[in-house]
């Protein structure tokens, strides 16, 4: 809730620093191959907008990360490419986004099914008090994913796999979740997102809680997971951004300003408030 | 002095002020850890005395005094139509095998006057007993066998010291020639005291050496069970509901205010409300299990309902996120994640609603499950009645006997309390985790 409560606070002025908005964002919004399509998506937490007409594609097996200062509704804007701001009463979306040409906020999509396709993994490890086994096999156990007992383990087995964490945890699946460290943690949320075989991952600050080593592992894991999954990525480290992404989308006060290539953007941003913020004049 | 603007307090300076200043913070907390550790000690001290007294009066009403007779158990006496069931020894005359024995252990006194005295000294209800004694060992018919017969009540008070041999006997309730009775038993050693079978196994009863818990502990078991089943999964729905689904408007809010305001609501209006619609409106019996049950559980409904929902809303965010994020209904986020995890607060609060319930007099005398009943209930719609009522009800009498009996029903009363917390505690010990 706390950061709902940060980012609804947008405020009404389209200057900062002397340097304006602008209306229409720079650089292309547009992939070849898109998984997801955003259109003049607007987000109100009751009189506050939140997002104010944001477009934006999300190819297919690509990393696209979200940067820009707190409170500028990155995550907001990710929250709702798997509805997850449903749960918010006083949340409500507008404008039209799309996996694969089907709009997500049609009455006729079931939420569930939507989540099944697009996964998520939060800022901070959320593993349920439950065994590493049951953490990994809940979502392919509600979904119906596995016919068989032995499919059920291969599932896990392979997401942990994926995950790079079967080595580590291997020989104590029966061991609660929440007893491994807090790096293991978060690998292991990516495990349980990709158990489902989802086609995007949605990920909140995946490091914003972890060490660095622990954050150098997730870096490497999202390298080999880009292969498979769409990653959409929210970081408040820019250093992350350039070095995980293929494309970066730089957010400010609600609006889009600028998306492009992550090696165009950070070495040749187009907007001075792109330029401002990855130079650490602010943010 | 300079015209300098103001720099902020000299560091020196301010060192010296918060010096002097913590010795006063440290002043004030010395005064409020003995202001707390004094609170706690006039609450154990109150506790130790109320425990004191109960246990001092009860543990004696545990026990009782017994007298051993050597009985003649006479086949044709007992059982005149040989069919030994309960319906052919009532005719039978167990009464006089009882005296005859009496009379020989006595010394066969002369007269109607000293057989009378003679007759007072054990309990009227010794007939039941011996009769129960020869259907459950017909085998037995046509020895001779020792039983122990509780004592009559004056003689028990006589017994314990509590009547004195000094007092005139004009002004005692037994007589010179009682005394010299009991004396002779004693000699003989017939007379024992044990611990009283007739308080867990007898039923409620105007004798006082005859009075048990048993019908009100069952009456109070059965009405319990109602209550439970009844109040938990309906304040645990309503609780999920509230907190999980419930739109946040007008209505909602109306009914949250409601449920706040019946858990202070005072108990004998849930009876009222019990008679007018379960008794008057739906023409249920009255004194039952069931509709006390019903009552109760009316009652701690809100208890359970507030404390689920603490407990509820207790359940970290991130795990209802994480729920959802792979992809769970609302409906399988709750019965997966937040129930579980709830579970133990919402035991304490039924735990505690349970505790509530098992005390409760007022609403049941409403509903007449006051009445006199010497049947234990078998079910939830016999007559019965239950121990907090059956407390009130003995400590209502005159005989002295029965503020003992009363006691010892209060420690069974406290011992099933503190038995039932334990299981639940016990209970909630297992199902807590951490997250």
């Amino acid at each position: 809730m706390e950061m709902v409560m940060s980012e609804s606070m947008v405020e009404n002025t389209s200057q900062v620093e002397g340097r304006a908005i602008p209306e229409q964002t720079i650089g292309d919004i547009h992939v070849d191959n898109p998984r997801m399509t955003a259109r003049h998506v607007d987000v109100f937490y009751g009189d506050k907008q939140a997002i104010d007409n944001i477009s934006l594609d999300i190819g297919v097996s690509q990393v696209i990360s979200f940067i820009g200062p707190s409170g500028c509704g990155k995550s907001t804007f990710l929250r709702c490419l798997n509805r997850m701001n449903d749960t918010i009463d006083i949340c409500q979306v507008g404008g039209e986004i799309k996996i694969d040409e089907q709009n997500i906020y049609d009455p006729m999509i079931d939420v569930v099914s939507l989540r099944a396709r697009v996964g998520m993994v939060f800022q901070k490890p959320n593993p349920f008090p439950k065994s590493i086994f049951d953490n990994i096999a809940y979502g392919p156990r509600i979904h119906g994913l596995a016919a068989s007992k032995v499919e059920l383990d291969q599932i896990v087995e392979s997401s942990l796999q994926r995950a790079g964490l079967w080595e580590e945890v291997k020989d104590r699946l029966d061991q609660p979740g929440t007893g491994l460290s807090g790096g293991q943690q978060q690998r292991l949320c990516i495990a349980r997102a990709i158990a489902v075989s989802p086609e995007v991952i949605l990920m909140d600050e995946p490091c914003s809680a972890l060490d660095p080593i622990a954050t150098a592992k997730v870096e490497e894991l999202i390298h080999e997971l880009r292969e498979q999954y769409t990653i959409v990525i929210v970081t408040h480290s820019m250093q992350q951004a350039a070095r995980v992404s293929d494309r970066t989308a730089y957010f400010h006060l609600g609006r889009l300003v600028e998306v492009g290539d992550t090696k165009q953007v950070f070495t040749n941003p187009k907007h001075e408030l792109t330029q401002d913020y990855i130079t650490g004049r602010f943010g | 002095m300079t015209d300098r603007p103001y720099q902020g307090l000299d560091p020196q300076k301010a060192a010296e002020r918060v010096a002097a200043s913590i010795h006063l913070r440290k002043r004030k907390e010395t005064r409020f850890v003995w202001l707390g550790k004094t609170a706690v000690a006039i609450a154990l001290g109150f506790l130790v005395l109320l425990f004191a007294g109960i246990l001092s009066k009860g543990i004696p009403g545990l026990f009782q005094y017994y007298v051993t007779l050597d009985l003649k158990l006479d086949a044709q006496q007992l059982d005149p139509s040989g069919q030994m069931t309960a319906e052919s020894l009532a005719e039978g005359d167990f009464d006089g095998v009882i005296r005859s024995s009496l009379y020989q252990a006595l010394g066969n006194p002369e007269g109607r006057k000293a057989k009378r005295e003679a007759r007072r000294l054990i309990s009227s209800g010794s007939s039941q007993r011996l009769m129960n004694y020869v259907l459950d060992n017909p085998d037995q018919l046509g020895s001779t066998v020792s039983i122990q017969f509780a004592v009559d009540d004056d003689v028990d008070t006589f017994l314990r010291g509590l009547i004195s041999r000094d007092t005139p006997e004009a002004d005692r309730r037994i007589s010179n020639q009682l005394i010299d009775y009991i004396d002779a038993l004693n000699a003989q050693g017939r007379v024992s005291y044990q611990i009283s079978d007739y308080l867990f196994f007898g039923s409620a009863s105007r004798d006082a050496e005859m009075a048990g818990i048993r019908g009100a502990l069952v009456g109070s078991i059965l009405t319990l069970l109602v209550c439970i089943a009844i109040a938990f999964p309906l304040g645990v729905a309503t609780a999920v509901y509230l907190e999980e689904m419930a739109p946040k408007n007008r209505l909602t809010e109306i009914i949250e205010i409601n449920i706040n305001n019946l858990a202070a609501v005072p108990s004998v209006v849930f009876g009222i409300m019990g008679l007018a619609i379960f008794i008057v409106a739906f023409g249920m019996p009255r004194s039952i299990p069931l509709v006390g049950g019903i009552v109760l559980a009316l009652m701690t409904l809100p208890t359970i309902i507030i404390s689920s929902r603490a407990a509820i809303r207790a359940v970290p965010p991130s795990i209802r996120d994480a729920a959802l994020g792979v992809g769970a209904s609302k409906m399988q986020t709750i019965m997966h994640h937040v129930l579980p995890l709830a579970m133990p607060g919402m035991l304490t609060g039924t735990i505690i609603g349970m505790a509530q319930a098992l005390g409760e007099t007022a609403p049941l005398l409403m509903i007449g499950m006051v009445a006199f009943i010497v049947d234990v209930p078998g079910g939830v719609t016999d007559p019965g009645t239950v121990l907090p009522v059956q407390i009130f009800m003995w400590a209502d009498f005159a005989e002295r006997m029965f503020i003992q009996k009363t006691s010892a029903a209060i420690i069974v009363l406290l011992a099933f309390l503190i038995s039932m917390n334990a299981a639940a505690i016990l209970l909630r010990k297992k199902l807590e985790r951490r997250w």
